[in-house]
């Protein structure tokens, strides 16, 4: 049987790295390294835009472009709605467009620690609603109860238009609040599984 | 027989050649004054056991034995610490406000709680990162402690 120089070489390297699949009759091992180069690839582009605040401040700067806290409540609200159905794509649709909605929030009009607050409030509310667009619905809805604490304490900075209801769920998760534009406890954490668990816990507005 | 000799040829030199490509290691000697363990006082155990299974992918300072540095493991473990950098970095934890230090902490949990955390492909190699019944029940305690606290 006559070896292959290289074979020989590295024979050590390959053992340590790639023991079974070397071993494989050689089918298809080739893949394996411009398959890694790829990753490394998309590695380096995605270190070039990893700014997520960055992004938020110069949306905030956009003229013309800001929204209201109305704005965030409706995308909220939507959202809401889509896990209280039980829609798990159509709640990732509504979490990106609340991340967006909400990194254009227009909060000149506030004094500095209303700003700094508001800031506070909306860099993380951005985070969660990214997760949300992203997630299986049990994350979802992990984030969304998180989320509902930063809108909540958003409108209490900004005020609100109409009458909201603080509705509260002591099952899940130790007990936990949401917004609604309605008295009807409709279950955002529970959906069609335990859609009434609840009560209005306080009126807004 | 000859074409898989040949393939299985220019792979391993393939290989080879990978090695010399230069990787960014994630190496960082002093501990800044933000981290994690500086700002809260946190049991040695669990101290210990964060570091040794979190700090790699959630800090600016990543261990990096034998098998860390080969290609294309390397490369792998590039990917995740820039993406775990980005979700929780451990030694600028005090840069976060204490709404985002909560929101984090309660992260934390949910991770452990549900396994996701340390990933998998990671414990499969590192198997000290992996959390025994007890560690997990011992750090999840602490952790939430620590939230409510805040
Ligand atoms: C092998 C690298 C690696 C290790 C080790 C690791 N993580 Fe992560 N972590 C990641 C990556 C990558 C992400 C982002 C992608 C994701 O969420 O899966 C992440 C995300 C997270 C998040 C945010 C997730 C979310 O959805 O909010 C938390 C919290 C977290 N890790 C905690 C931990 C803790 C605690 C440990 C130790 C017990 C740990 N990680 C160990 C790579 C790692």
């Amino acid at each position: 049987m006559k070896m292959m120089k290289q074979n020989v070489m590295i024979a050590g390297l390959a053992l340590v790295l790639l023991s079974a699949t070397a071993c494989k009759d050689g089918n298809k091992n080739e893949p394996a390294a411009p398959m890694s180069n790829e990753m490394h690839q998309e590695s380096m582009d995605d270190m070039m835009d990893d700014k997520p605040m960055n992004e938020v401040d110069e949306m905030a700067m956009n003229n013309g472009q800001d929204a209201k806290a109305e704005a965030i409540l409706t995308d909220y609200f939507k959202l809401k709605d889509a896990l209280v159905a039980d829609d798990n794509a159509k709640a990732k649709e509504l979490g990106a467009s609340l991340a967006t909605t909400l990194g254009k929030l227009d909060i000149s009009e506030y004094t500095d620690t209303q700003q700094s607050d508001l800031k506070d409030i909306v860099e993380d509310a951005v985070e969660h609603a990214e997760h949300i667009s992203e997630s299986d619905i049990a994350h979802q809805r992990e984030h969304f109860k998180v989320l509902s604490k930063d809108v909540t304490d958003m409108v209490a900075i900004t005020g609100t238009e109409n009458t909201l209801y603080q509705q509260f769920c002591p099952m899940y998760d130790g007990g936990s609040a949401w917004l609604s534009t309605s008295k009807d406890v409709k279950n955002p954490y529970y959906g069609s599984k335990m859609l009434t668990c609840g009560k209005v816990q306080k009126e807004i507005n | 027989m000859k074409i898989v000799k040949i393939i299985a040829g220019i792979f391993l030199v393939a290989l080879v050649l990978i090695q010399f490509i230069p990787v960014d290691y994630n190496q960082n000697d002093t501990v800044p004054q933000t981290d994690f363990m500086v700002v809260h006082k946190v049991p040695e155990a669990i101290q210990k056991k964060i570091q040794v299974s979190c700090y790699d992918c959630h800090s600016n300072n990543t261990q990096y034995p034998w098998y860390n540095r080969v290609q294309p493991v390397a490369w792998f473990l590039e990917d995740h610490i820039k993406e775990g950098k980005a979700e929780l970095n451990f030694n600028e934890w005090d840069s976060l406000s204490s709404r985002r230090k909560t929101s984090k902490l309660r992260s934390i949990i949910k991770q452990i709680e549900s396994g996701e955390m340390p990933l998998d492909s990671y414990t499969l190699i590192h198997r000290d990162a992996k959390f025994s019944k007890e560690e997990t029940e011992e750090i999840i305690n602490w952790v939430t402690q620590l939230k409510d606290s805040l």
